[in-house]
């Protein structure tokens, strides 16, 4: 187990390393989030009257599009050098790699969408930066991080993994950001704890089946 | 000891490998010889738990594959044209790196001591992008080693290499991969593969078609035996 825990620690270290002295995803996910809020500001300033209705909306759109860039690239990086070879060659077991990298896509996409937050505050005049709504940051992110790696290894050696990751990851992680969106709106709409009780069980169920999953097929999908 | 007994590998309908058998005692060094498209990376891909046969038995030190990959994957080290190293790692960090997912202990001194007999000690600081190609190759073989695996996978190790440094890398391997390893290596290059062989297989269209002692060959031999089989096989 100890062996298990320092592998997923040196896959998650290794990919923040590298990615610090890269910033190859961080700043095309954290650019891309930036641009969407802009550009759905412009839009949405002219058409819609209750702004609080499309902020939840607009904000997990951003994160989920911005987050699909760097998911694209997780486990592409592991193709220069045929690295991902590398890591399967270690006598460890294989999910330690998913952890790991899911791990690091949580924290960059996390990472983007505590900047966006504030920024999207800004631009659309609604409080966002609330203690409960960072709770639904993190369940949303995560769900949409353990989702989102699982199906980035999947395509990882297709032809078109670029289209086929969202067009594949999508339909499957639609369930995390509903409840996401709800969550966020029920927060901005001050509803009670109970009214959302649901969207709650519902992301964080969801959380926990993905990452059983994730733990007992790893293995196969990894694999040739 | 690697024992393989009529392996079979097919990608859909394409046949890679075709009954393949060989085997290599402990210690020795086999070098396959074949054109490009012949198998040779296929059968060490298998061999290195990284892909699964379609047929027949693999022993790799008793464990058999692909049932016992977990065992054999401590046995095995892997130098492919291929780095397996992350460019914008230092030297040391990709040594870590792979330590720490194989588990080692006194990882440090492993480290040091590896760079040092591979000549980039001093360059241990800098990271892999800024390396030369020569360079590159011997971080890699102190990659493949750093678990002192009792057996060697070499995949064209000197593709990419000028004479120089090819020759050096040979030099680097059986210095310090030497004696006590099983070694399987392929190459293009029947000189200096001959030079550093036990045995000599010729791979070509998924058949090994030969498999001979190699102080019973000259260069010459080996050579027209080569442009026998690849052009039967084509």
């Amino acid at each position: 187990m100890s062996q298990f825990i320092r592998a997923t620690y040196a896959i998650f270290w290794k990919a923040l390393r590298t990615e610090w002295r890269s910033r190859e995803i961080f700043s095309a996910m954290f650019v891309f989030a930036l641009l969407a809020i802009i550009i759905f500001n412009f839009a949405f300033d002219l058409r819609v009257q209750n702004i609080r209705q499309v902020v939840p909306g607009v904000l997990w759109v951003s994160i989920t599009f911005a987050g699909m860039l760097g998911l694209n690239r997780s486990f592409t990086v592991e193709k220069e050098n045929d690295t991902l070879s590398g890591l399967l060659l270690a006598p460890v077991d294989r999910s330690a790699l998913y952890f790991g990298k899911m791990a690091a896509n949580f924290l960059f996409i996390l990472s983007v969408a505590v900047i966006i937050v504030p920024l999207t505050t800004v631009f659309f005049n609604v409080n966002l930066v609330r203690a409960d709504l960072l709770l639904v940051l993190l369940a949303g992110t995560f769900g949409f991080a353990a989702v989102g790696t699982l199906f980035s290894a999947i395509t990882v050696n297709t032809r078109a993994q670029d289209i086929l990751l969202p067009i594949l990851l999508f339909p499957v992680v639609l369930p995390v950001i509903i409840a996401a969106v709800k969550l966020t709106a029920g927060l901005l709409e001050q509803l009670a704890v109970a009214d959302l009780a649901n969207w709650w069980r519902l992301l964080i169920v969801y959380d926990i089946i993905f990452l059983v999953i994730a733990f007992l097929t790893f293995e196969y999908i990894v694999e040739e | 000891m690697i024992k393989v007994q009529r392996l079979v590998k097919r990608f859909g309908y394409q046949y890679a490998l075709r009954g393949v058998n060989l085997e290599v005692a402990a210690g020795e060094t086999l070098v396959l010889f074949g054109p490009n498209g012949a198998g040779k990376t296929t059968l060490l891909r298998i061999l290195a738990t990284l892909s699964k046969p379609t047929g027949g038995q693999v022993y790799i030190n008793g464990y058999a594959l692909p049932r016992e990959s977990g065992m054999v994957r401590r046995q095995i080290g892997l130098v492919t044209h291929k780095t397996l190293l992350y460019n914008r790692l230092t030297a040391v960090e990709n040594l870590r790196f792979y330590g720490q997912i194989y588990g080692l202990t006194q990882l440090d001194e492993r480290v040091k001591a590896l760079l040092a007999r591979v000549g980039l000690y001093r360059r241990r600081e800098d990271q892999v992008r800024t390396f030369s190609r020569g360079m590159v190759q011997r971080l890699t073989i102190a990659r493949a080693l750093l678990h002192d695996p009792p057996i060697l996978l070499l995949d064209e190790p000197d593709t990419g290499l000028d004479p120089q440094a090819s020759d050096m890398l040979l030099h680097l391997l059986q210095e310090i991969g030497g004696a006590r390893r099983t070694i399987i290596m392929t190459t293009h290059n029947l000189s200096r593969g001959l030079a550093i062989a036990d045995k000599v297989g010729i791979l070509a269209n998924g058949k090994l078609s030969c498999e001979n002692n190699s102080t019973a060959l000259s260069e010459d031999t080996l050579r027209s035996r080569y442009q026998q089989i690849t052009s039967e096989a084509a």
